[in-house]
């Protein structure tokens, strides 16, 4: 078992024909999965990676064809709010997105849309996810990590790689690790991976990564006050960033005295929750 | 991006948002010009990106354009929290009976925005957020379907406006939403929107940022960006894509990735030292922008060490390793380099850089212990 993807996952990637879009196909299939279909508007009817994959005009075509059950985004920013609604419309259970720098009322018209319909997205602005083993979705380097027990939810990206390849360097595995992208404004947050990881039966603990900016932090120590059994362990980037200043990600942002590291690890150690120092920590923390 | 008052007030009056008549001067002289044409008295206002211009003296009221041209010569002399005025603005003197607040901004907990208001307005809002942040009303607006009418209507009972002000109130809150999404803005803002001696409404002052991802579609928007506000070597970073924030301390810093950056300078900080920066590379760097951000690094004379710490994923160790040797050959550092090489490439990049006379790391602990060992001077 493991969350949101799986070897049952079949993959359609908008965006096929770019140069993103084709490398990391590339690499997604090299590890094994089921990417069915691409999409790129009038390029409908061509193949690409060696006549392995062919290309639609629209997600809906795509999705009729193959049997689509997931899509990911590699779309420019300007085109990207258009995609997850495309995506939305045709079928897809679950969307990716993984560009970077979606204009925030996109995407607040994109999440109001999505929450009207009964399908999920994860991002944007983030790595996508993987469940080690079996299937990655997006650009999570795939030889980082091995398939074990912990389930690891982040806001960053290579801040990620770095606590999954901690980990497996102490031998720990992971069920699935889920970037869930550095925006104010995304599809799926900590509350909804937490409350996952809480009900999949293969994962035994769980690693939530954090950082300034917002309250969604406070809102997973809440989550896991009240409702988790299994032991969580985070870590939060930005202890020492000054305030008024985006790190970065549009979501890291100290503004008004809230989304502040400190806040947030009192939080998370109110419920529980052993806090980090640093990256390497965590797996120590784990054991 | 943040937009200057005059730069929002016009945005807001072509959305059918009265304004004061007035113009902008960069010099006295054109301010008494203005102030002729005006007649009576006018307000001269420092153009500045900071809070608080009125109790630094950056706000004054002049009698006669003689006076508007003095305040201006004093106005446009000064520095408001380190920042230069370059420009003021001359606006005919508004009669105030009241003062409301009036803003939209995005609401991230709620995944929508919010339409503010108080009767409260002026430049107490911040203390009255604070203190009773009951009299604030809140109504948040469907993004997909925008504010509607009755929306500004029960904003305007609930601050009890008299009902002869709903009317300009209802185009005044319509004006402003519809220059808050049409712009892509993040706040949108008019403090104080006022009730004249002569019963008008008008907006006297006006805020707005924009939201920096949305800046391709708004070409008209980006070019108002007034560069005062940022460090020259911010500047700098973002002509090659790199989001760089200079900081205090001597430990530069180069990254992939933004959590990863933050999270190098923490681990800094944990282990005794200061990061002189912020600095994510990005996802995909190759060795020209790795170079840029070498130079933008060591332009700061404080920087007594720099930390490489890259984590390879899209990006590819190699070309990060050609970066650096690159600027080593064009800047010839004489600071100790730290580097941490790990993920794509992680062996080609450490032979690329074996007889580069740099410190290696394997661990981010070890890469931040070295780093800030190497500052202090062994």
């Amino acid at each position: 078992m493991s969350i949101l993807i799986n070897k049952n996952t079949r993959l359609v990637v908008q965006g096929i024909t770019g140069n993103e879009g084709l490398f990391h196909t590339q690499q997604m299939m090299a590890y094994g999965t089921n990417v069915v279909a691409g999409v790129t508007p009038s390029k409908g009817g061509e193949w690409v990676l060696d006549g392995k994959i062919p290309v639609f005009d629209s997600v809906k075509i795509a999705v009729e064809a193959t049997g689509a059950n997931t899509s990911v985004i590699f779309v420019p920013a300007r085109f990207s709010a258009d995609a997850i609604f495309e995506a939305a419309d045709s079928g897809v259970s679950f969307i990716v997105c993984i560009t970077e720098g979606v204009p925030v009322q996109d995407m607040m018209r994109v999440r109001n849309y999505l929450d009207q319909k009964k399908v999920r997205l994860l991002g944007p602005n983030c790595p996508g996810l993987i469940t080690p083993g079996e299937c990655k979705v997006g650009i999570i380097p795939g030889n980082i990590s091995i398939p074990g027990n912990v389930g690891v939810v982040s806001r960053s990206g290579t801040l990620t790689y770095e606590v999954v390849y901690a980990l497996k360097l102490l031998g720990l595995g992971v069920s699935t690790c889920v970037g869930i992208g550095g925006d104010p404004i995304n599809g799926t947050n900590f509350i909804d991976c937490l409350g996952m990881f809480e009900a999949d039966p293969k994962t035994e603990k769980v690693v939530m990564i954090g950082e300034i900016g917002g309250t969604d932090e406070e809102k997973a120590a809440e989550f896991i006050s009240n409702r988790m059994t299994k032991p969580v362990v985070s870590f939060i980037a930005g202890q020492t960033a000054p305030p008024g200043k985006r790190m970065g990600h549009a979501g890291a942002i100290v503004e008004g005295g809230s989304g502040l590291a400190a806040d947030k690890v009192k939080a998370l150690q109110d419920a529980g929750v052993k806090v980090a120092k640093h990256p390497e920590e965590i797996p120590l923390l784990l054991k | 991006m943040k937009l200057h008052e005059y730069q929002s007030k016009q945005i807001f009056a072509k959305y059918g948002v009265p304004i004061p008549k007035g113009r902008v001067a960069a010099t006295a002289r054109e301010a008494r010009q203005i102030a002729e044409e005006l007649g009576g008295r006018v307000v001269i206002k420092s153009q500045v990106l900071v809070g608080g211009r009125g109790k630094a003296g950056g706000i004054k009221l002049a009698k006669t354009p003689q006076e508007a041209e003095e305040l201006a010569t004093h106005i446009l002399a000064m520095e408001i929290k380190g920042l230069p005025v370059r420009k003021v603005l001359v606006d005919e003197a508004a009669n105030i009976e009241k003062e409301i607040y009036l803003g939209i901004t995005n609401d991230r907990a709620a995944r929508k925005p919010v339409m503010m208001c108080s009767a409260a307005g002026g430049v107490e809002i911040e203390e009255v957020a604070r203190l009773t942040p009951e009299k604030i009303i809140k109504v948040h607006i469907d993004p997909l379907l925008g504010l509607r009418d009755y929306q500004a209507r029960d904003i305007a009972a609930s601050i009890d406006l008299p009902r002869e002000h709903w009317r300009a109130f209802l185009q005044i809150a319509m004006g402003l939403w519809k220059a808050y999404q049409e712009c892509d803005a993040t706040l949108a803002e008019i403090n104080p929107l006022v009730i004249t001696g002569s019963n008008q409404l008008i907006a006297v002052d006006g805020k707005m940022l924009i939201d920096d991802n949305a800046l391709f579609r708004h070409t008209d928007l980006a070019e108002m960006r007034d560069l005062d506000v940022e460090a020259p070597s911010e500047i700098e970073a973002r002509k090659y894509g790199l989001s760089f924030i200079k900081l205090d301390g001597n430990i530069g810093c180069m990254v992939n990735g933004a959590g990863l950056a933050m999270t190098s300078m923490d681990i800094i900080k944990l282990f005794g030292g200061e990061p002189a920066n912020f600095l994510d590379i990005g996802g995909g760097a190759g060795a020209d922008k790795v170079s840029a951000a070498m130079r933008i690094i060591l332009s700061d004379p404080n920087v007594k060490a720099i930390l490489f710490n890259i984590f390879g994923g899209i990006t590819r160790c190699d070309e990060v390793a050609k970066g650096i040797l690159i600027a080593m050959d064009e800047v010839k550092p004489k600071v100790p380099m730290v580097v941490r090489l790990v993920g794509t490439n992680a062996e080609e990049g450490r032979q690329l850089l074996a007889n580069a006379n740099m410190i290696t790391a394997e661990t981010l602990a070890d890469a931040a212990q070295k780093a800030v060992a190497a500052a202090k001077g062994g």
